[in-house]
């Protein structure tokens, strides 16, 4: 039945143009392709944490808000029981001073945790294998709130002692 | 006594016809050449699978999108996360519902029509038909089709996800007020492409295979009569609702199962 | 030679018995003939290969049947033809590509030259007219005849017609009737019509063979048969109501059937 092959061919070459197009629709933008930023061309530093809280692998590194690379793995030193993170940066961002804070910080009320780093005065710069030294553990809200009510059960006992 | 040997026989005739159905997909997938033998045959099927479950998918992705929209903007305005709406939407469409309802969708309206086609043409001796002309009915009838599921699927399970991001986009931001620049960029930050999108295509993939499967074998094994035409319709359905939401879990766990 | 010796094949309702040699003579029209059911469906899918016999042997052409290969088996196929009893053409092929369907599968030759074939077989079978039809829109008997005319588009050493006759109006069977004789004939095949319609089949078979239950009831030319002494085969032949067949079949006896329950 030849009669409508051409009609046919036209309509299957419609699909799979529409199939493409929403591929690209997806990879270019609904989703992080455009950044590429898988983190395998970059180069990994470490940091030490006594608690990483939330953090996940693949959580955004950024550098005065802006995104400078993603945690590649944590791990645990069984020696010294931190938690030892692997981030890699982009290649970009070379200029990252040997002495940098690295916090972790949570996004919005209870979104998902980050790492932030608050640049050093360092002249040299963190390279491959370089280790962050100075970090700050994430806030767990536990502890927090055993703080303020420790804290504000001292004021009430003190007040009293008075 | 009666019961448990009615068991036995029912366990023994499903595992029989999992035998068949075994044989029928190796042999479809041993002869993969032959749609470069007759390329038309590929091209009317598709046309017959793909492009006519185009619309349905195009405005079931959109009214599935919307949903969200609307449903994640109730739900997450409560925790003030109403910013994340775009990746709600945008998560659970290329994750789950892309592929998921596509292929529900596509074993409704292709799977059952292959099941009926190939079952009638049991019914009225055209396979035999073909056997005597010696030409292989499996070579010449079953494989395009087959090869013209796998293709659809993936491509139809995008052009869902795609059009209902595109859905939700309009009801949060057209009609909720939502803001256009968070919607947008939050998307663009938090989904992946490799292990959202491309474990979604890997998904659908998987359910095309399935889907298409399972349709032509219940219309080749179908008994030759009206009525076995329609049980063989119904089963096809069924079985590849239970197969896709089975696999469905299977696969979450597996690629999703670190996040 | 083709003959198909003493078949014993279990297969779902009929099967075949150590009886007799069936031996099916090249260039006659050979019929099988016998009440439904009996399987001489079956026999047809056991010579063409479609069905495995359990035991027995057939031989068509010399070739062993169950000792095939799948490619030979498929080699053997293309030299015989096929009418099934529906027409089986592919529905969604027009008359003309139904015919062209074995010759553009099995054969290189040129569309012009194909062109003549399919012309020519339509000719033969008088449809060439209704070439661009589609399957749907023809009767039953012009889709069997395009059926047949399909079957002998490779020019094949025999054909087997799977109930030509059945359900058609007088003047459609006549014209298979004779399309059937001419086509042998003429073209010097070896036809097996499996049938129970006994007038047109004893027509123009040579040879006839009456089955019953997978055994041979009796073998011989149509006059013979008609008047064969064996009461099944004269039961069968004349179409009698009653006979070795009973018009009763095995009921509880009329007394307590009716006088029982009164009770």
């Amino acid at each position: 039945m030849k009669k409508g092959s051409l009609g046919i061919e036209f309509m299957v070459g419609l699909l799979m143009l529409a199939g493409a197009a929403a591929l690209f629709f997806l990879a270019m933008k609904a989703s992080n392709f455009a950044s590429v930023d898988n983190g395998a061309d970059g180069y990994t530093i470490t940091a030490r944490f006594d608690n990483i809280g939330g953090l996940k692998v693949r959580a955004p590194v950024t550098m005065a808000g802006v995104r400078v690379g993603q945690v590649q793995s944590i791990a645990i030193d069984s020696e010294t029981f931190e938690a030892v993170v692997q981030m890699s940066i982009r290649p970009q961002y070379d200029r990252i001073p040997e002495d940098t804070f690295a916090k972790i910080l949570t996004s919005g009320l209870l979104g998902e945790q980050y790492i932030g780093l608050d640049p050093g005065g360092s002249p040299d710069y963190l390279e491959e294998g370089g280790a962050i030294t100075v970090t700050q553990s994430a806030l767990v809200l536990e502890e927090v709130i055993g703080q303020f009510l420790f804290s504000k059960a001292e004021e009430a006992s003190k007040g009293e002692g008075l | 006594m009666k019961a448990i040997e009615a068991l036995g026989r029912r366990g023994i005739d499903f595992l029989r016809g999992l035998g068949r159905a075994g044989d029928l997909f190796l042999r479809m997938l041993l002869n993969v050449v032959d749609i470069f033998l007759h390329p038309r045959e590929l091209t009317g099927q598709l046309y017959a699978v793909g492009v006519l479950s185009l619309l349905i998918i195009a405005v079931s992705g959109l009214f599935v999108g919307m949903v969200l929209g609307l449903q994640g903007y109730y739900i997450l305005s409560r925790f003030a996360a109403d910013a994340m709406l775009g990746v709600l939407v945008a998560t659970s469409l290329v994750r789950e519902l892309g592929p998921v309802v596509t292929a529900l969708l596509f074993a409704g309206r292709a799977g059952s029509a292959l099941t009926a086609e190939i079952g009638l043409m049991k019914a009225t001796e055209q396979l035999s038909g073909l056997e005597m002309m010696a030409v292989n009915p499996v070579r010449r009838v079953l494989v395009p089709r087959f090869f013209a599921g796998i293709i659809s699927m993936p491509l139809l399970a995008l052009v869902f996800s795609a059009v209902g991001i595109y859905g939700g986009y309009f009801v949060s931001v057209g009609l909720m007020g939502g803001d256009i620049g968070t919607f947008w960029s939050q998307i663009e930050a938090r989904v992946d492409f490799r292990h959202d999108v491309v474990n979604g295509i890997i998904k659908s993939f998987v359910f095309g295979v399935t889907c298409t499967w399972i349709a032509l074998f219940q219309g080749y094994d179908a008994t030759p009569t009206s009525e076995g035409v329609s049980r063989a319709t119904t089963r096809t359905v069924v079985h590849s609702a239970l197969a896709v939401l089975g696999l469905d879990f299977v696969m979450t766990a597996l690629m999703f199962g670190d996040d | 030679m083709m003959d198909l010796a003493h078949q014993a094949g279990a297969l779902l309702l009929a099967w075949f018995t150590l009886r007799e040699y069936m031996a099916i003579r090249r260039g006659a029209v050979t019929a099988i003939m016998g009440p439904s059911g009996t399987g001489k469906t079956t026999l047809l899918k056991l010579i063409g290969g479609q069905i495995c016999a359990s035991a027995g042997t057939i031989m068509v052409d010399g070739q062993n049947i169950s000792e095939l290969r799948i490619r030979d088996l498929y080699e053997l196929r293309k030299r015989m033809g096929m009418m099934f009893q529906s027409g089986a053409l592919l529905t969604d092929l027009s008359v003309y590509e139904n015919v062209a369907f074995p010759l553009r599968e099995h054969t290189k030759l040129p569309e012009s030259m194909i062109r003549k074939l399919v012309l020519m077989k339509l000719e033969a079978v008088g449809l060439r007219g209704v070439r661009e039809l589609m399957p749907s829109e023809l009767s039953g008997g012009m889709a069997r005849r395009v059926a047949l005319a399909r079957a002998i588009a490779l020019d094949p050493m025999m054909i087997m017609y799977d109930e030509p006759f059945s359900g058609q109006d007088p003047i459609s069977m006549g014209v298979i009737v004779s399309l059937i004789k001419r086509l042998n004939d003429a073209a010097d095949l070896t036809s097996i019509v499996v049938s129970h319609d006994v007038p047109e089949t004893a027509s123009i078979a040579d040879r006839i063979f009456v089955i019953s239950e997978g055994q041979v009831i009796e073998q011989g030319t149509p006059d013979a048969l008609m008047q064969s002494q064996k009461a099944w085969t004269y039961q069968f032949m004349h179409g009698e109501s009653d006979g070795p067949v009973p018009f009763h079949l095995p009921a509880p006896s009329l007394a307590s059937d009716f006088l029982g329950e009164a009770e």
